[in-house]
C-alpha cells in the first residue's frame, strides 16, 4: 500500500479524501461526522468488538465496523441510514440489558460515554425483564476504583496495560458474560501511568478512587495547567469546584503528553489539601513559632536581609519553582549583593563546565523515533514516565536501548542493562567511549568488553542516537565525568547529547540561575543566611544532613514555603506561606525547551500568596530598583527580553575532569529519589504514597553482599555515613550489585544520612 | 459406496498404525509428490478440480483457500488441522484420528508441501485424549519413517508437524480463535480480514482446515480430482463423513457419498428407534436450522439440497429426534450452550446469547409471555450479521429454525405453562 495514495469516499453524501486503507473512523472522526464508539481508542490497537460503530457500506450486505473498515476507493458508506441505525440500536440495547443504569450512584455520570450515546440510541424503556448481571468489584490499589458490574467490556483498558503501560496488569477472564476485567490473582494494578485507565473506561467501571463521590462533573470548572512533577511538562485539566482541585485531567498535547498523564501527575493534587498547609507568616521567637499577619513577616523579613550584604546570603530555590519567581529571586539577591541561587540541590559535583542550556537534545515527539538510545544514570520510567513511554515505542519499534546504572531498572521492554557500582558505572561509560574510539581522560585506561562494544556499534549504526543522562546521574558524585564521558560518546558515535532534566522547571532554572556558589559550596561553606524557595531541608538536598546542619548554624533562614514540616520548622526563621501548585501563575521550561505558561486557578490556602508576589514585595520593602511588575506577566516580558538569544545548548567545556572523586573501597550507597519522594506536594498525596512505588527507606542490597555481613531480610541495621547514622530495615534485592546498597533519598528515615552517595557502613542494630 | 475416502482402511485390523496404512498404499502419493517435485500448483489445481469444500462446516472451496497463499513470500508459513471438532452433534474427525490419523499426516505434510509451509499445527479437541494419544504416536512412526523432519526422503523439503490439545472451549473450533489459542493466549475470534492466509499463525500466512478435509487430500490426489468430484453431485464434490446421532438405532459415523438420500442414511443408521416417526432433524450440528422430520426425508444430503430447505449441511452432523421430545426444551439446552460458549468479546453475541437463553428457559418453565416470541426472534436478528465471528449466527440460526418449524409448541407452553408432549 504505498502510503501517500489517497482516495475518495463518500459518507452520507459528503465527498471525502483519505489516505487508502485509513480505517473509516479515523476519517470520519477528521471530517466531524460522529459515528458512535466504545472501543475504539485512536492510540491503542483496533479490537472491534462493542459493534456500536457498525455502518452501512454500499454492495455489502451486513454492517461493517467503522473502526475495523479500512477505506477504499470509491466506497459510498452511510452511517445513518435504516441499516445502519438498526445495527447501532441493536448494540446499545444489548449494551444497556446487563448495565445496572446506576447512574445517579456513579462518578461517571455526565461524562459518561454509554450514558451520551444512549441518549442518542437508546430506548427509554428495556425490553430485558430478566435478571442483571453483578459482578464483584476488585481492590486493584490506591488510585483506581473499580464498579466492574458496569464494565461494557471495551477492553480499552486491557490493551492500554498491553500496549501502552507495557504492563498487562488487567486482563478479561471468563467466557461470555462472564467475562470480568480484573487482575486474575488478587493484586493491584501498579504501572506509573495507571490512572490513564480511568480516562479510557468510557464508564464508571474504573474511577479515581481519591475522587470518588467527591463530587458530579457539571459541578466541575476545568481549566488548563501544566504539570509540575517531572520535565515533561504534561498539559492538565484542572476541574475545580468551590475553589478546591477536585481532580486532574491530561490536555491532549501530542507533541509533549500525548493523551496520557503519569499518576503522580494526576495524583499529586491531593497533597493541596494536606493538614501540613502553611496558611499565614510564621515567625520563631524565643524557639517557638508565632503566626503573625503579612505585614509584620514582611517586615521582620526586610530588616533580616537588609542587615545582610554579599556573601553572607544564598539562595535555595526547588527546580520546580516558576521562571517568574526564579527570576525575581534573583534580582533580590542580586539587591543584595548576592549571586548565590541555586536549584541543583540534588548534585554534589559541579566540576567542569555546566551547558548554557540543557535540554533534551531533541523533542520529545522525537524520542519514540531513534533507533538507539544510551541511558547513563537513568531510571527514565520512573522519573519522567512519559519520557519512559516514548523511548519503549522506539524500543517496540527496534530501537537498541542500553542503560548504565547502579542497579538493575525494572522496564517494561527489552533492553540491555549494564549495572555496576556507582564508581563501576565509569568504567562502563569509558568503556563505551573506548569502542568508539574515544581517547582521553578515563578512557585510555578502560577495558572495552562485549556490551560495551554492542552498545558502541549500535549508536554507531544508528541513524538517530540519544545519549542522556538521567537524575542518577546527575547525583553521582563523578557527575562531571559522565557528563565528559557521555559527549566524548556522541561525538564519537554521531549520537545527539541529552538531559533528562529533573523537574517541572529544571531546565528554566538553569537559565537564570547557578552563577554564584553553586549548592555544594552554600553548604560547605554555611552562609550566614539563607532564602529557601519551595523546600523541605530533610528530603530535597544531596546531602540532608550537611543541609540541615547548615541551615541550623545560620543566623536566619528565610522559607518561602507551601507546607510547614519539622526539618523546615527546625531550621527556618521565617515561614512565608506561599501559593502551592493550581493557586498561583507562572511559566516552566520543559526537557525540550519549550515555555509553557499557566495561571492560578484557584484561591491559595489560607494567607498563602504567589511566590513571585512575596518576592516582589520584598524587593519594594528593600527599596531595590527591578521590583515594579504588577503581573506574573510582566516579569515574564522581562524574563523573555533577557533570554531572547538563549537557545537549548548541550556543550560542556572541552576539559574533562580527570580526578575521580567517588570512592573505591568499601560499601557504597546508591540514593535515587523514588518517583513518589520527588517534591514536597507529591510526598504529601497519600493515595500516591500508599502505592507499590512509594518504597520506604531501607538498605536494599543483593544476598551475597548481605551474606558476607550477616544480615538478612527484615534485620535492623545501624547505617552509618560521613558521621551521620540510620536505622533501616534490610532488603534483599538481587537488581542490586556487589559492592553497593541502595539506600533511597528523599523519604523518612534516611534524612539523617549524608549524600545521595558515598560509603556507608552497616552494622545490625 | 461407502467408505471410499478417510474412512476407506476401517475394514483392517488395526487401521491406525503405520505398517497398516502402508500397505494400502498409504505415503505413496506424497513419496511420488516428493520424488517427482510435483509443482505445488498441480496439486492446488487437483484439489480445486474435486470440488472439496471445506468439512469444518463452512463449506468453503478447499483448493480455493489455498491458493490464497503466496507460496514465494519469505518467511514461515502453517498449515494448522482444526481437531476441535466441539459442534455439538459432531464426532467424525474423533475416528479420524482414532483409525486413520496417517492419512491426515500425509494430508498435512502435502498442503504444507503445496503452500510452501514447514511447520504444521493440529488443534485436538480438549476432551479427546484417547485420539490425541492415537494421533501422538502416529506422528512418533512418521517422523520414524521419515515422512516427518528435514529433507523429506531426500527431497530437500522438511516438514515438522506438532499437535496441540485444547483446553475445552466451542470457540477455539473457530479458526481464528484456534490460532489464538495456539500462541497461547485466549481464544477469541481475531476481526477479519485479514484472513489467515495473509496474517495467520503468529502473523504468517497460514492454511487452516478441518480433520476430514485434510484427510481427503491423499485420496484426492492418489485417484484423482474427477473422482472425487464424481462421487459425489453438482456443487457437493466426493463422500462426507455423517456424525449421524439421537433417536436411531445405530448411531455413528458413515461415510457416504454427498447426495445419497437422507432416508438412505436413516436406514444405514438403523432406522427409527422403536419406530417412533421421525419428527424433526438438525441436519449439520447444533448451528443449522432445525428441520422436520416429513420434510427432511424427501432431501438429499449435499449443501445445495439442505440450503434450500432453509439450513446448513455444516459439519455433518446429523441429529434426529423422535415424537418424545420437547422442541422448547431442545432449544434450551442449544441456547444454554451458546450462551456458555461465547467467548465474550463481541457485544450482540455476549449480551444476546444469555437473553435467548433466559428467555427460552423461561417459557420452558411456564413463565413464558407473547411478547417473548417475537422478542426471540428480534433479537436474534440483532445477533446475526453483527458479530466478529459466525458464533453469533450459530447461536440465532436455532432459534429462528424452531420457531418456524415449531411455533406452535411454544404457544402451547406459553398458554398452558407446559409442555404439549406427552399432554
Ligand atoms: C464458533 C465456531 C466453531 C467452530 N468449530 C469448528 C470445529 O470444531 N472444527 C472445525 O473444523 N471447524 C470449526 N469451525 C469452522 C472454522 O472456523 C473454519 O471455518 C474451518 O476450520 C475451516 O476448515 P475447512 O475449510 O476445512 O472447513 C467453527 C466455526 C465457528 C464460528
Ligand atoms: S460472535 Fe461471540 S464468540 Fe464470536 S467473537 Fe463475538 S462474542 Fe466471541
Ligand atoms: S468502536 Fe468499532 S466495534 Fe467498537
Amino acid at each position: 500500500m504505498s502510503e501517500e495514495q489517497t482516495v475518495t469516499i463518500e459518507v452520507d453524501g459528503r465527498e471525502l479524501k483519505a489516505q487508502a486503507g485509513a480505517m473509516l473512523i479515523d476519517v470520519t472522526d477528521a471530517a466531524g461526522i460522529n459515528i458512535p464508539r466504545f472501543c475504539y481508542h485512536k492510540k491503542l490497537s483496533v479490537a472491534a468488538n462493542c459493534r456500536m460503530c457498525l455502518v452501512e457500506v454500499a454492495k455489502v450486505p451486513k454492517p461493517l465496523p467503522a473502526c475495523a473498515t479500512p477505506v477504499a476507493d470509491g466506497m459510498k458508506v452511510y452511517t445513518r441510514s435504516p441499516l445502519a441505525l438498526a445495527a447501532q440500536k441493536g448494540t446499545m440495547e444489548f449494551l444497556l440489558i446487563n448495565h445496572p443504569l446506576d447512574c445517579p450512584i456513579c462518578d461517571q455520570g455526565g461524562e459518561c460515554e454509554l450514558q451520551d450515546v444512549a441518549l442518542g440510541y437508546g430506548s427509554d424503556v428495556s425490553r430485558y425483564v430478566e435478571g442483571k448481571r453483578v459482578v464483584k468489584d476488585k481492590d486493584i490499589g490506591p488510585l483506581v476504583a473499580t464498579d466492574l458490574t458496569r464494565c461494557i467490556h471495551c477492553t480499552r483498558c486491557v490493551r492500554f496495560g498491553a500496549e501502552i503501560a507495557g504492563v498487562r496488569e488487567l486482563g478479561a477472564t471468563g467466557r461470555g458474560e462472564h467475562m470480568t476485567i480484573g487482575t486474575y490473582i488478587e493484586k493491584s494494578v501498579d504501572s506509573e501511568l495507571s490512572g490513564n485507565i480511568i480516562d479510557v473506561c468510557p464508564v464508571g467501571s474504573l474511577t479515581s478512587k481519591p475522587f470518588r463521590f467527591q463530587a458530579r462533573a457539571w459541578e466541575l470548572t476545568q481549566f488548563d495547567g501544566i504539570a509540575p512533577h517531572d520535565s515533561v511538562g504534561s498539559n492538565i485539566h484542572l476541574h475545580v469546584r468551590r475553589n478546591e482541585v477536585m481532580r486532574v485531567h491530561p490536555k491532549e498535547n501530542e507533541a509533549v503528553n500525548e493523551c496520557w498523564i503519569s499518576d503522580r501527575d494526576r495524583f499529586s493534587y491531593v497533597g493541596l489539601q494536606s493538614d501540613e498547609r502553611l496558611t499565614a507568616p510564621m515567625i520563631k521567637r524565643k524557639g517557638g513559632w508565632t503566626e503573625v499577619d503579612w505585614p509584620e513577616a514582611l517586615d521582620e523579613t526586610a530588616r533580616v536581609l537588609k542587615q545582610l550584604h554579599g556573601d553572607q546570603v544564598g539562595a535555595l530555590a526547588s527546580p520546580a519553582s516558576t521562571l517568574e519567581e526564579l527570576h525575581l529571586l534573583q534580582a533580590l539577591m542580586a539587591g543584595l549583593g548576592s549571586n548565590h541561587v541555586e536549584t541543583r540541590l540534588r548534585q554534589n559535583d559541579f566540576r567542569g563546565k555546566a551547558p548554557s542550556f540543557p535540554w533534551l537534545g531533541r523533542p520529545i515527539a522525537e524520542l519514540e523515533t531513534v533507533d538507539a538510545a544510551l541511558l547513563i544514570g537513568s531510571n527514565v520510567r520512573k522519573e519522567q514516565p512519559l519520557l519512559g513511554h516514548r523511548l519503549r515505542k522506539a524500543a517496540l519499534e527496534g530501537a537498541q536501548i542500553s542503560y548504565i546504572n547502579p542497579f538493575e531498572i525494572d522496564l517494561n521492554y527489552a533492553a540491555d542493562q549494564m549495572v555496576d557500582t556507582p564508581f563501576g558505572m565509569l568504567a562502563d561509560v569509558a568503556g563505551v567511549a573506548k569502542a568508539l574510539g574515544a581517547t582521553g581522560g578515563l578512557i585510555d585506561s578502560a577495558k572495552v568488553d562485549e556490551t560495551h562494544q554492542a552498545v558502541a556499534d549500535q549508536l554507531k549504526q544508528a541513524t538517530k542516537a540519544s545519549i542522556l543522562l538521567g537524575n542518577i546521574a546527575a547525583a553521582h558524585p563523578d557527575y562531571a565525568i559522565l557528563c565528559g564521558l557521555a559527549e566524548k560518546i556522541a561525538q564519537a558515535s554521531g549520537a545527539t547529547l541529552g538531559f533528562l532534566p529533573q523537574a517541572a522547571n529544571s531546565v528554566g532554572a538553569q537559565l537564570l540561575t547557578g552563577k554564584g556558589n553553586n549548592a555544594a559550596e552554600m553548604l560547605a561553606n554555611p552562609c550566614k543566611s539563607y532564602v529557601l524557595v519551595g523546600l523541605e531541608p530533610a528530603y530535597d538536598f544531596w546531602n540532608p544532613a550537611q543541609a540541615s546542619a547548615a541551615l541550623k548554624a545560620a543566623d536566619s533562614v528565610i522559607a518561602l514555603t507551601s507546607f510547614r514540616s519539622p526539618s523546615l520548622e527546625q531550621t527556618a526563621t521565617v515561614m512565608l506561606p506561599m501559593a502551592a501548585f493550581t493557586e498561583t501563575s507562572g511559566t516552566f521550561v520543559n526537557a525540550e525547551g519549550i515555555w509553557q505558561s499557566f495561571s492560578g486557578i484557584v484561591r491559595p490556602a489560607g494567607e498563602a500568596r504567589p511566590g513571585w508576589k512575596i518576592l516582589r514585595v520584598l524587593g519594594n520593602l528593600l527599596d531595590l530598583p527591578g521590583f515594579e511588575q504588577e503581573s506574573s506577566e510582566e516579569v515574564l516580558a522581562e524574563i523573555r527580553e533577557n533570554l531572547a538569544d538563549k537557545k537549548p545548548d548541550n556543550s560542556l567545556g572541552d576539559e574533562l575532569p580527570a580526578q575521580q572523586l567517588s570512592q573505591t573501597s568499601g560499601l557504597q550507597r546508591i540514593g535515587d529519589v523514588p518517583i513518589y519522594a520527588v517534591d514536597p506536594l507529591v510526598r504529601r498525596s497519600m493515595p500516591l504514597q500508599q502505592t507499590h512505588d512509594a518504597i520506604a527507606a531501607a538498605v536494599y542490597i543483593n544476598a551475597n553482599e548481605a551474606g558476607k555481613a550477616g544480615l538478612s531480610e527484615g534485620d535492623r541495621v545501624s547505617v552509618k555515613q560521613d558521621g551521620h547514622q540510620a536505622t533501616l530495615g534490610i532488603i534483599i534485592d538481587s537488581n542490586i550489585p556487589d559492592g553497593a546498597v541502595r539506600i533511597p533519598a528523599g523519604v523518612a528515615g534516611s534524612e539523617t544520612l549524608a549524600g545521595q552517595f558515598g560509603q556507608v557502613t552497616l552494622e545490625k542494630a | 459406496m461407502a467408505n471410499e475416502v478417510c474412512l476407506r482402511n476401517m475394514d483392517l485390523d488395526r487401521p491406525w498404525l503405520l505398517e497398516q496404512y502402508k500397505s494400502r498404499g498409504g505415503y505413496q502419493m506424497l513419496t511420488k509428490i516428493l520424488t517427482e517435485k510435483t509443482p505445488p500448483d498441480t496439486i492446488i489445481e487437483e484439489v480445486k478440480k474435486s470440488g472439496l469444500r471445506g468439512r469444518g462446516g463452512a463449506g468453503f472451496p478447499t483448493g480455493l483457500k489455498w491458493s490464497f497463499i503466496s507460496r514465494n513470500a519469505p518467511g514461515q508459513k502453517f498449515v494448522v488441522c482444526n481437531s476441535d471438532e466441539g459442534e455439538p452433534g459432531t464426532f467424525k474427525d474423533r475416528d479420524i484420528l482414532r483409525y486413520n490419523p496417517h492419512q491426515l499426516i500425509e494430508g498435512m505434510i502435502i498442503a504444507g508441501y503445496a503452500i510452501g509451509a514447514t511447520l504444521g499445527y493440529n488443534y485436538i479437541r480438549g476432551e479427546f485424549w484417547e485420539p490425541y494419544e492415537r494421533f501422538e504416536h502416529a506422528l512418533e512412526e512418521a517422523r520414524a519413517a521419515g515422512y516427518l523432519g528435514e529433507n523429506l526422503l531426500g527431497s530437500g523439503f522438511d516438514f515438522e508437524l506438532h499437535s496441540h490439545l485444547g483446553g475445552g472451549a466451542y470457540i477455539c473450533g473457530e479458526e481464528t480463535a484456534l490460532l489464538e489459542s495456539i500462541e497461547g493466549k485466549k481464544g477469541q475470534p481475531r476481526y477479519k480480514p485479514p484472513f489467515p492466509a495473509h496474517f495467520g499463525l503468529y502473523g504468517r500466512p497460514t492454511i487452516i482446515n478441518n480433520t476430514e478435509s485434510l484427510a481427503s487430500i491423499p485420496v484426492i490426489l492418489e485417484k484423482g480430482g474427477e473422482w472425487f468430484k464424481d462421487l459425489g453431485v453438482e456443487n457437493s464434490g466426493g463422500s462426507k463423513l455423517f456424525s449421524i446421532s439421537g433417536n436411531i438405532n445405530k448411531p455413528g459415523v458413515y461415510e457416504i457419498p454427498m447426495g445419497t438420500p437422507f432416508a438412505e442414511l436413516l436406514e444405514m443408521a438403523g432406522g427409527m428407534k422403536d419406530g417412533r416417526p421421525c419428527k424433526a432433524v438438525i441436519p449439520g450440528g447444533s448451528s443449522a436450522p432445525v428441520i422436520p422430520g416429513d420434510m427432511m426425508l424427501d432431501l438429499t444430503m449435499d449443501y445445495d439440497a439442505i440450503a434450500k430447505a432453509g439450513s446448513m449441511l455444516g459439519s455433518g452432523a446429523v441429529i434426529v429426534m423422535d415424537d418424545s421430545n420437547c422442541m422448547v426444551k431442545i432449544l434450551e439446552r442449544m441456547s444454554y450452550f451458546y450462551y456458555e460458549e461465547s467467548c465474550g468479546q463481541c457485544t450482540p453475541c455476549r449480551e444476546g446469547t444469555g437473553w435467548l437463553y433466559r428467555v427460552v428457559h423461561r417459557i420452558e418453565n411456564g413463565q413464558g409471555r407473547w411478547e417473548d416470541l417475537e422478542l426471540l426472534e428480534d433479537v436474534t436478528k440483532k445477533i446475526a450479521g453483527r458479530t466478529i465471528c459466525a458464533l453469533g449466527d450459530a447461536a440465532a440460526m436455532p432459534v429462528q429454525g424452531m420457531l418456524k418449524h415449531f411455533r406452535d409448541e411454544f404457544e402451547y407452553h406459553i398458554e398452558h405453562k407446559r409442555c404439549m408432549v406427552g399432554a
